[in-house]
């Protein structure tokens, strides 16, 4: 939002106040303050938690549209940068530290890995996506994205962020709680959302292992 | 030592030994069977007789559906070529003797193969899953075990290719996600194993000081500011003083051992690049190394000196990130980070120059380089080196080496003698700030780098403060590397015989190893002589350095536990894989 329509809201203001007072609307100056100084949290998951320090330094400098502070601390962030592969592992910690953001949040899945598994998709240990148990604003591709990219995307979330409403804000809702129930590590991964899905495979039908070696004997054949 | 050896020859253990051990006589290998019984004996001997004193590498293969082979790769500090000694159990119940109580060093290395392969070493201290967590399903190395989005045993796979069809791997499975539960499994009854095993394996000795305080467990990480990345840290404390420490890992385990098993020789190649994110062009050199060696060629004489120029390059960014960050650890925030990136900047022109990518090179070919050096990069590579780096490193070294803040911190913590650093199997700057002259460039000569004058870079007291030098000074070595490759550099091709997608590998095992900016970094490839490798193991020196954390983090204070990990530069990607 430029300062000419913050300024400008079709009201008139009288010529001997005009560089004193500002009329605008409580979305606009809201929508404007947030978008202006977001805060991501210092969280970096593998490779493009590089990238995202270099966005931060110097060269390429986030500071200059208001993302100056990077907190560590899941309370006082805005942004969560889901920056590199995410894993079983690491997935409950991901969930218990987004759960821990104070709303309103958003989150930018960075790079292949954190938006649909990436390159590593078919390891047994990564897990799709970062958006099978969080909702992802913005999504930015590239394996790592360049720094250029990913100031795109933040940019584009303050575009994003610009359009929302106070009155259809969901997290001043009276019933609000977006609360995301932790995964579990058992014999793999467990998502809570999903035992329904579970237990019908584990009890009615063939479930997945399936324990047969179908491997080719000829590959099975040193010489 | 009782008798004089001649450091590069390897005695003939076959003939010395022959009650238990054998010559590997299999076409393409190497090194001697030994029975898994006289293991011990024989790792005695060979470590107290012959000077085989550094355990590098601990892996296994499955020979499915023969047998398990535990591969041990064994050095001597002094230099030389490798004693691969292997030891073959059946896949039935295997059990071998763990080597920990001879080499300390194969603790986290015998801890991974019994996560990935099943293996149980007899009396191992703490045999935990390391890269999994514990209660996890099946053994994912061996060869009967499928992963979840299991397509085809190796790739291409049908569905892709020649004729690829567009579906989701999400809708073949029936969870429709990356997972799989054993029949009858309840996830509403599942109790989580917990981090008891962890937190009890701490050793609590008892009090001396006859002050009543309590032991307080704290765990740095996995979401830290300081852990550069997922990783974890269980501290024993004792007030401020650390007792024990244990590092907890996998948050970043992304499966590269069993991706590179489904993968073309080639296709694994920009997957190397993302183990150590920081420095993908040594781990490009690695590879392409070890499968040259089973290939049996060598790249032309150009392509040799471009490798050793960007992998020279690679380092010095490397180590300036590694001083630089170690600076934030120690409270200096991100003021020399800044500096530090601003060289590294310049460096990764150079390699989205050759490569069309700043971080994930993917720039060597089994046989060569992808491509020449673009018009005028060669001028702006000699710029560097004979010019702006040679500066920089020292403007970095006379704002930092005198600060306050780096002698107060540095000197004196976290010290890790020489006998220490060899028996944890410590690579890299860490071996050498503690005495050791190991550097693979002039212990076991690796493509050109007999050619160039060049010190091997080492410091005597073992603390941080030497590590740190270590990495200044071998900036200034791997300028003067360049500098030499630069002026030597011959015209000519890239590229030795035509450029394909599938390589034929003939069948056999290769280990290459090359020194990387953290250490001895080492690709173990089995071939069968198929398209894919049947077993491709990375030996990465920052999960192995991790061996000796406890080591240095004893008696020393919580907060310079801190400083201590920022010395000792690992890359989580290259710690978990």
């Amino acid at each position: 939002m430029s300062d000419e329509k913050l300024n400008n809201p079709g009201i008139e203001i009288p010529p001997e106040l005009s560089n004193q007072i500002a009329v605008t609307t409580l979305d606009k100056i809201y929508n404007w303050s947030r978008a202006k100084s977001l805060w991501p949290m210092m969280f970096g998951l593998a490779c493009c938690a590089i990238e995202m320090i270099i966005t931060a330094s110097s060269r390429f400098d986030f500071s200059r549209f208001g993302m100056e502070v990077m907190r560590p601390s899941p309370r006082q962030a805005d942004v969560m940068l889901v920056s590199g592969t995410v894993t079983k592992k690491m997935i409950p910690q991901i969930v218990r530290l987004y759960n821990q953001m104070s709303e309103p949040r958003y989150v930018l899945a960075m790079g292949a890995c954190a938006s649909g598994g990436g390159p590593f998709k078919e390891g047994y240990n990564v897990v799709s996506g970062v958006d099978k148990f969080i909702p992802v604003d913005i999504y930015v591709p590239g394996c790592p994205p360049t720094p250029q990219a990913l100031l795109h995307g933040l940019i584009m979330l303050t575009k994003k962020i610009e359009t929302e409403k106070l009155s259809e804000a969901e997290w001043y809702k009276k019933d609000f709680n977006e609360e995301i129930p932790v995964p579990i590590l058992g014999p793999d991964l467990i998502d809570p959302r999903k035992y329904d899905v579970i237990k019908n495979h584990t009890f009615n039908e063939d479930p997945f292992i399936d324990g047969g070696l179908v491997i080719d004997q000829k590959q099975g054949e040193q010489s | 030592m009782s008798e004089e050896i001649l450091v590069s020859t390897l005695p003939e253990f076959d003939v010395l030994y022959s009650d238990f051990v054998k010559k590997d006589e299999r076409n393409g290998y190497e090194g001697f069977i030994v029975e898994p019984s006289s293991l011990k004996e024989f790792a005695l001997s060979a470590r107290d007789r012959w000077g085989y004193d550094y355990l590098s590498s601990v892996t296994a293969v499955d020979y499915f559906p023969d047998q398990f082979e535990v591969v041990y790769h064994i050095y001597r500090s002094l230099g030389g070529g490798a004693l691969v000694i292997k030891v073959q159990i059946p896949r039935e119940d295997p059990k071998v003797d763990s080597l920990y109580a001879i080499y300390p060093g194969s603790e986290f290395q015998e801890r991974e193969v019994y996560d990935m392969f099943g293996i149980v070493f007899t009396d191992h201290p703490d045999l935990r899953r390391i890269l999994m967590w514990e209660g996890f399903e099946g053994w994912p190395l061996r060869k009967d075990w499928k992963e979840p989005y299991y397509e085809e045993e190796f790739k291409p796979y049908a569905s892709r290719w020649p004729n690829g069809v567009a579906e989701r791997i999400e809708d073949k499975n029936p969870f429709g996600d990356n997972v799989q539960y054993p029949k009858g499994f309840n996830p509403e009854t599942w109790i989580p194993s917990g981090e008891d095993a962890l937190y009890m394996g701490l050793k609590r000795p008892d009090k001396l000081d006859g002050v009543d305080s309590e032991y307080v467990v704290v765990n740095l990480g996995p979401q830290h500011p300081s852990t550069h990345g997922v990783f974890r840290m269980a501290a024993l404390i004792d007030g401020e003083n650390v007792v024990d420490l244990k590092p907890v890992m996998g948050y970043l385990h992304r499966n590269h051992e069993k991706l590179g098993e489904r993968n073309t020789f080639l296709q694994i190649m920009p997957f190397t690049d993302r183990l150590d994110y920081i420095n993908s062009m040594s781990n490009n050199f690695g590879y392409a190394l070890a499968v040259e060696k089973l290939m049996g060629i060598k790249p032309p004489e150009r392509a040799e000196y471009i490798r050793v120029i960007m992998a020279e390059l690679s380092r010095i960014q490397s180590h300036f990130v590694a001083a630089g960050f170690l600076l934030n650890d120690l409270g200096a925030f991100f003021t020399p980070s800044l500096y530090a990136l601003k060289e590294r900047e310049l460096i990764l022109e150079v390699f989205e120059a050759v490569s069309g990518s700043r971080m994930m090179c993917n720039y060597f070919r089994f046989g060569g380089v992808v491509r020449d050096l673009p018009e005028g990069l060669f001028e702006t590579i000699r710029q560097l080196a004979f010019n702006r780096l040679p500066r920089k490193i020292d403007e970095i070294d006379e704002f930092l080496t005198g600060n306050e803040i780096v002698t107060t911190r540095c000197i004196g913590v976290g010290v890790l003698t020489a006998d220490q650093a060899i028996a944890l199997s410590t690579t890299g700057p860490i071996l050498r700030a503690s005495g050791v002259p190991y550097d693979i460039r002039r212990a076991d000569p690796y493509s050109i780098y007999d050619r160039f004058d060049f010190d091997v870079v080492v410091r005597y007291h073992g603390d941080i403060f030497d590590r740190y030098l270590v990495r200044i000074e071998e900036m200034r070595q791997s300028v003067k590397i360049i500098q030499q490759a630069l002026t030597q550099m011959p015209e000519g091709p890239i590229f030795e015989g035509k450029s394909q997608y599938q390589v034929k590998v003939p069948a056999g095992e290769s280990y290459g190893r090359v020194e990387g900016p953290r250490g001895e970094l080492g690709y173990y490839v089995v071939s069968n002589g198929q398209a894919n490798p049947w077993r491709y193991h990375v030996r990465s020196p920052s999960f192995i350095n991790l061996t000796s954390l406890r080591e240095m983090c004893k008696n020393e204070k919580i907060a310079d536990v801190i400083a201590i990990l920022g010395a000792t530069d690992i890359v989580l990607g290259e710690v978990d894989r």
